[in-house]
């Protein structure tokens, strides 16, 4: 089949026109991350500066409280991510595959949980979690985090449970095995690929939660990224290429995750999103 | 006889009780460590939440916390700040779902059709959904700032301002920052969804379609339109309850300024409960949102039953 010209171009230009608006802003940070202080302003509009730099970098690493912050932020993101991707496996898998009387409750209540405003919890959560010492903790995070992601997560592994077929556990427990087994020993290794993409999204998630790590962090041994970043911003606010380097290490956990979870974008948000 | 049956079937289901019970709490475990979660974070902040907004709660007041019934309500009545909120609230999410909505048809129209390196462009377009909203935020104030930032210059050169200045701090223009970022980080989301649903097209009838000489407008207003509309119908509405609430970027890039030109009723009780630590209100200004989300809500689902009858 003979394609006509002008069409592939329009739609090759399109494409490129994307790809540019998608990826400037990433490439400003980078640019301005490597561009040495007696430069950021004298060329200012320039695409590459002429000299580049790694001295914003080392400065952030060596001299700075970002490394506390990006240790922090992998913890909690991570302890977020392994929690929250157990209990949705177990909640996803029980609504994929049982019927039983309260489960159009869970289902109307994990909705709701997605429909109202989380900025409504914020100061009930910080009024909750100050007797019991969770604010100002990586542990006090974790939990709301957690919660937070949970309903989503269970959808996600919901649909991923979905896609397996019933047969498989059947047949395992005609050969004896108990419906736990089954579940371990069969499913589980089937929905590896989704066990990956939801702990990516839910990673992702709380990588980048910013107003409850604002309300519930107070000072730099407890500070997250995003807190770590925003208070090194309203402190040092001329020091720009200091900051967009902060901003070019914030970002590759995310971008990491991301091209790991890339192959599974299209199915898992469909999944969570359209049926959910 | 139907009597000796009963007995019998009881007999024969006694022996294993424990196992019947077993089997019928077992959906309730796998489901326990979620709902627990959900229930305790989330589920009685809430109710907590709305008990607050009759309460005086601020933080740094040790005699407040009683109850003054409506206060609240009668303050917010009055609050000019709150109005502006709303209204802003409004444009704010129908420009940035309207933007991210036709930019993300087009971009899953473009990827819909196989090239080569589809799989790498498709990486790369997708890739702000990746970044961290704060990041965005940040990265797009920055882009905005003539002092490090390109944009100014070239809307100076193209004779679009006077001077190269910060349109976040211009009252008029100030809410297109957090637009554009906004449209920015959300088209891959509208993207990826409705690429999923064009991909569920059967391939059969666009070929059917062109054996008939139907046209490409033809043949996205007959075939593709009708089998995305409950996708778009669904993500679109989603998202503009999501986007109503999303204050991450407007509190990064604007902190709701100048002169509240940005705040939108998300970012305006996070900034109370935050800066101002005026929980009780707050939480007053939550509870109106919540009402306002849910009348919405039931408007939808009504508007929807109606459709549904009449089709």
């Amino acid at each position: 089949m003979k394609t006509s010209l002008l069409p592939t171009i329009a739609h090759r230009l399109a494409l490129l026109g994307y790809i540019v608006f998608a990826l400037f802003p990433l490439f400003w940070l980078l640019k301005v991350s490597v561009t040495p202080n007696d430069l950021l302003y004298s060329e200012g509009v320039r695409m590459w500066p002429s000299r580049t730099t790694w001295e914003h970098y080392s400065f952030v690493l060596q001299h700075s409280a970002f490394p506390t912050f990006f240790k922090n932020s992998l913890i909690v993101s991570g302890s977020t991510a392994i929690i929250v991707t157990i209990c949705a496996s177990l909640s996803g898998y029980a609504l994929s595959r049982f019927n039983f009387r309260a489960k159009y409750w869970i289902v109307g209540l994990m909705l709701l949980t997605q429909m109202f405003p989380l900025v409504m919890l914020v100061a009930p959560i910080f009024k909750i979690l100050t007797p019991l010492g969770l604010t100002n903790s990586l542990t006090g995070l974790i939990v709301v985090y957690t919660a937070f992601n949970v309903p989503f997560a269970t959808f996600l592994m919901q649909s991923f449970f979905d896609g397996i077929p019933k047969d498989l556990e059947e047949a395992a427990m005609i050969d004896g095995a108990t419906k736990f087994t089954a579940f371990r020993e069969i499913i589980l290794p089937l929905t590896l690929p989704g066990i990956a993409a939801t702990l990516g999204f839910v990673f992702t998630a709380a990588w980048s939660e910013l107003l409850f790590a604002l309300m519930l962090i107070n000072g730099n041994n407890a500070a997250t990224f995003p807190v770590g970043l925003l208070t090194f911003v309203s402190k040092f606010s001329v020091d720009f290429g200091q900051m967009m380097a902060a901003g070019v290490l914030a970002l590759i956990p995310a971008a990491l995750f991301f091209l790991l979870i890339q192959r599974y974008l299209v199915q898992g948000l469909t999944a969570g999103a359209v049926k959910g | 006889m139907s009597m000796t049956a009963d007995v019998y079937d009881r007999r024969q289901d006694r022996r294993p009780w424990q196992k019947r019970l077993a089997d019928a709490s077992e959906p309730y475990l796998y489901s326990a460590p979620a709902l627990i979660l959900i229930i305790v974070v989330m589920l009685v902040p809430l109710v907590v939440g709305i008990s607050y907004a009759f309460r005086d709660i601020q933080l740094l007041n040790p005699f407040s916390g009683g109850f003054i019934g409506l206060e609240h309500f009668e303050t917010l009545s009055k609050d000019r700040a709150f109005y502006t909120a709303l209204k802003n609230t409004l444009w704010w999410t129908g420009a940035s779902v309207f933007l991210q909505f036709a930019f993300g048809l087009i971009l899953a129209l473009l990827l819909d059709k196989p090239f080569m390196g589809r799989g790498l462009v498709q990486a790369l377009v997708f890739l702000p959904w990746a970044v961290p909203s704060f990041l965005a935020g940040l990265n797009w104030a920055w882009l905005f700032n003539p002092v490090i930032g390109p944009i100014p210059h070239w809307l100076f050169d193209l004779g679009l301002m006077s001077q190269p200045g910060n349109i976040l701090s211009d009252p008029q223009y100030a809410m297109w920052g957090p637009i554009i970022a906004n449209v920015w980080w959300g088209i891959p989301f509208f993207a990826i969804t409705l690429l999923a649903a064009l991909q569920s097209i059967p391939r059969e009838l666009y070929e059917a379609a062109s054996i008939d000489g139907a046209s490409w407008f033809q043949r996205f207003w007959s075939i593709t339109l009708p089998f995305l509309a409950p996708t778009i119908a669904i993500t679109v509405l989603l998202r503009t309850v999501w986007i109503s609430n999303f204050a991450d970027l407007i509190v990064v890039m604007t902190g709701g300024g100048p002169a509240d030109r940005t705040q939108i009723v998300a970012s305006y009780i996070f900034t109370q409960a935050f800066k101002a630590l005026d929980f009780g209100y707050a939480s007053a200004i939550a509870l109106v949102l919540l009402v306002l989300l849910l009348a919405y809500s039931m408007l939808i689902i009504l508007l929807r039953q109606t459709l549904l009858n009449k089709g």
